[in-house]
């Protein structure tokens, strides 16, 4: 049956790919679905038109707010929405939220950013077997019987033929009654996949910067972990020199030094050479910085180092580059000279928060 | 696409009605329809009703509702509108106890809706309204295309906020002065008196000159354009504004629209917690089988959850009706209590009266959520809620917990629903500069306006107005006059 909403559906999908009303473009926003994974609250990026009206400023108003916690101790993000629940003239609406798991979380972001699935390197890959205990069978070997599912066979059949006495409640399993665990052999594709994620962390990188990355790379390990299976990940950090770090470090170290960009793309060559196959692994290299390297020699290293040994072994190399106040932002425009129309390089300005949602698409997009 | 409630359903809803009534709950007929998910949430894309004008914005409700629902992010579960007969829907997929729940829930809003004072002044027949709207903005279509009157529709959307929020009860006009009626310029007399020689003493020449320069003001007002600053800034581009014929009649239509909103968003926390206080009251006393309780407990505390960045106005309604019902059926109210120091004695202060049941029903009659929270919401309720104040910490670039002091939280809490938490705006001259220029003024109250927002705004009230708009306001506690001339956005201080 076709609803009445539908004309309704379809204008606003059409003013939000652009098709229509050009005017409205400029209040495009990304909505949020809130979604709740355990503690922690993740957003889902939905589009919406924000028509504008006289309304406070959403900082400096705040609110009132419900539950534990200190004085000075944060809400966490996506807990805030002022402003809401106030307006919006639907009333009695009850709405239930609920938890997503994270596969869910991903085939979410799939379909709203329309990513293509991923097609693993077309090698000869290895396909391992595992054993999965899926099912009860009525034979099998002794060390696997059932012992629950015996009994409640034998209780089963005992109430059934009137043998069972509640007051002197004696269960005998004969032969018949005795189950068994039985297995499954899985393929299991072994498409292993690493990223290898490289931030700059010089001086001009500040707290907001980090935010982006952060956003980014929470979103992006949760598609490809829905991609492959056994998903590892690096992480690099890097000024004048590159290091490896843990992941708590790879996101809240603040260093203030030049940037030698160069020195993280050696370290990652490194660890592909040491640990990472290009015949069995997917490999895949993000890179964030805010473009300012230290001199055009160390950018020309960068370029060759790509050139001549990474793009041949990875899946895709991806490059964003975040805006930061005091960046040059030169280091994209030397890569978009230096690899025009190359396939496995994803080159992508953030200019915000906003802007996330939209570099995904471009590092996800090509469907490497 | 209504369908008939199924013999089961009609059983269960006479059984709640039954209950509902008992309670003394008193609400105009209402008609329950079973739709299924797709139904239900293009109903509550249009706001409660089967029939709108088309615009995009119900489209992206609708997206939004869709989505939340096919993901499992969230599900709507019931709809009420305020209408005689009270319409409400049911979903279709929902379990027998679920739509028990949602009937008393409902049964609860119809009351609120039959009986509550903002709602005296609806439209009862809102249903039908909305469809003749609809009807009225389609033929518009029709003839003049879909993006224009679209546009259009957008424009005035952008301004559907700036209504006066109190006038169905205020009256804030003076009544039509009768021609030539006050017209001369007044004198002042002064007092009169048959002795000559008194005269000057009770009238020193400074009173009458502090009279005649009242009266000249006064004279001066009527002569201002509008005569008092307007707060419907809606009603005096509908009076004002040189607009086309079927303009003034979109416009018109939002208004009302508007209008028949805003009662709701004003009572929110009281109409949703009255009937969440008779959901709970009738499921948990009457209705509730043995094997339905884990389901109900289950959806009830879904529904009354909270999360510390959003205030659940089901919850703090719910709340607060039972935590007066007790107060007043334990005498904690009036004189003696309030001055009672003595910690103990307040705690097992207990006098028996009984009043609670009269009582929620006396406020779900005479307040709104202003008043409500004003009157009722203590200092042990914000304590024993855990309420907070939040705000945006630049420093460490976070929301934060900025204090639970009871004065300030409730002082936040006001402000936030004051003028269905909306900035007052009003016109205070529609003659600005003597060129036709439009003039608003923000009168603040501390929170500055979002100022790309208020530009765009700008921008809607001049393709309406059709000369230049200026809005007064204060931006980082500086007086600003924002402007539009429709090419050019500008800013200049001005005094306060």
């Amino acid at each position: 049956m076709s609803l009445k909403i539908k004309q309704d559906h379809a204008r606003f999908k059409n003013i939000v790919r652009g098709r229509i009303k050009q005017n409205l473009k400029k209040f495009i926003q990304k909505g949020e679905l809130l979604g709740k994974r355990g503690g922690e609250t993740v957003t889902i990026p939905l589009p919406t038109i924000d028509i504008p009206h006289f309304r406070y400023g959403h900082k400096q108003q705040g609110g009132v707010g419900q539950g534990e916690g200190e004085v000075g101790s944060s809400l966490g993000p996506g807990q805030v929405e002022p402003g809401k629940g106030q307006a919006g003239e639907g009333e009695g609406e009850h709405v239930l939220e609920v938890e997503v798991s994270l596969e869910e979380l991903a085939a979410i972001l799939g379909e709203e950013l329309e990513l293509p699935r991923i097609q693993p390197k077309g090698r000869d890959r290895v396909v391992a077997t595992r054993t999965r205990y899926t099912g009860v069978n009525t034979t099998g070997p002794e060390s696997l019987r059932h012992f629950k599912r015996t009994y409640k066979q034998a209780l089963r059949r005992q109430i059934a033929s009137g043998t069972y006495d509640a007051r002197a409640p004696v269960i005998v399993p004969t032969h018949e009654d005795r189950r068994y665990r039985s297995w499954k052999l899985q393929p299991l594709p072994e498409n292993n996949a690493v990223i290898i994620y490289m931030m700059d962390v010089s001086g001009s990188m500040g707290d907001e910067q980090k935010e982006i990355v952060r956003i980014e790379s929470f979103w992006i390990d949760t598609w490809l972990r829905s991609q492959y299976k056994g998903l590892e990940c690096r992480y690099i950090i890097h000024d004048a020199v590159a290091r490896e770090v843990d992941r708590e470090t790879f996101f809240h170290t603040r260093e203030s030094g030049g940037t030698m960009i160069s020195s993280a793309y050696k370290l990652c060559q490194e660890m592909i050479d040491a640990d990472y196959s290009p015949s069995a692994w997917n490999i895949y290299p993000f890179h964030f910085s805010d473009g300012d390297n230290w001199s055009a020699d160390d950018t020309r290293l960068c370029l060759e180092i790509l050139r001549d040994r990474m793009l041949p072994a990875v899946n895709l190399f991806c490059y964003g580059q975040v805006e930061s106040p005091y960046g040059s932002g030169q280091f994209i425009k030397d890569l978009r000279e230096g690899f025009d129309g190359q396939e496995n390089l994803s080159l992508s300005e953030i200019a915000d928060k906003e802007a996330v949602y939209g570099s995904i698409k471009e590092f996800l997009g090509k469907g490497k | 696409m209504a369908k008939n409630l199924p013999p089961h359903l009609q059983e269960l809803r006479e059984e709640i009605e039954g209950y509902a009534r008992g309670y003394g709950l008193d609400f105009f007929d209402v008609v329950f329809e079973v739709l299924t998910y797709d139904e239900i949430n293009m109903v509550a894309a249009y706001g409660g009703f089967p029939n709108r004008y088309p615009h995009w914005r119900f489209g992206m409700e609708y997206e939004q509702l869709a989505k939340g629902y096919e993901y499992g992010l969230s599900k709507i579960y019931e709809m009420v509108i305020n209408n005689n007969p009270t319409y409400a829907y049911l979903l279709e997929a929902n379990a027998d106890v679920d739509q028990k729940l949602v009937m008393a829930h409902v049964f609860g809003h119809g009351d609120f809706f039959k009986n509550n004072y903002m709602f005296q002044h609806t439209n009862r027949k809102m249903m039908d309204e909305m469809a003749n709207h609809a009807t009225r903005v389609r033929r518009y279509i029709d003839r003049l295309g879909v993006e224009l009157v679209e546009d259009f529709v957008d424009r005035s959307l952008s301004l559907e906020n700036l209504i006066d929020y109190h006038s169905p009860f205020i009256q804030r006009k003076p009544r039509a002065r009768a021609e030539g009626e006050g017209e001369a310029t007044p004198h002042v007399q002064g007092f009169t008196t048959d002795r000559e020689y008194m005269r000057g003493f009770i009238n020193p020449k400074e009173y009458l000159e502090a009279e005649q320069k009242r009266l000249d003001e006064e004279q001066a007002k009527q002569k201002r354009f509008p005569e008092r600053p307007e707060r419907d800034v809606l009603l005096f581009l509908l009076d004002h504004a040189p607009l086309e014929r079927w303009e003034h009649d979109v416009l018109s239509i939002l208004r009302d629209e508007a209008y028949y909103f805003a009662p709701q968003g004003q009572t929110k926390i009281m109409n949703e917690g009255w009937a969440s206080f008779w959901h709970s009251t009738i499921m948990t006393q009457k209705a509730l089988r043995d094997s339905e309780v884990i389901d109900y407990a289950d959806h009830h505390s879904g529904t009354l959850g909270t999360r510390p960045g959003a205030l659940n106005p089901y919850k703090l309604g719910i709340e607060l009706y039972r935590d007066i019902e007790d107060r007043w059926n334990k005498g904690r109210f009036g004189k003696e209590y309030d001055e009672c120091d003595d910690l103990r004695a307040r705690r097992s202060w207990d006098k028996k009266l009984g009043l609670g049941r009269q009582k929620i029903f006396e406020v779900r009659r005479h307040y709104n959520d202003v008043t409500f929270i004003d009157e009722f919401l203590t200092a042990e309720f914000a304590i024993e809620q855990k309420l907070f104040v939040y705000g945006w910490s630049d420093k460490r670039n976070q929301w934060e917990i900025l204090d639970r002091e009871f004065r300030k939280v409730k002082d936040k809490l006001l402000h936030q629903i004051t003028n269905f938490g909306q900035p007052i705006i009003e016109v205070v001259d529609g003659n600005f500069e003597n060129r036709g220029e439009l003039l608003l003024v923000h009168r603040h109250d501390g929170i500055d306006l979002q100022p790309d927002y208020a530009k765009e705004t700008l921008r809607s009230l001049v393709s309406l107005w059709r000369r230049p708009v200026n809005l007064v306001t204060r931006i980082e506690g500086k007086g600003m006059m924002l402007g539009f001339d429709g090419k050019e956005q500008s800013e200049r201080k001005v005094e306060l």
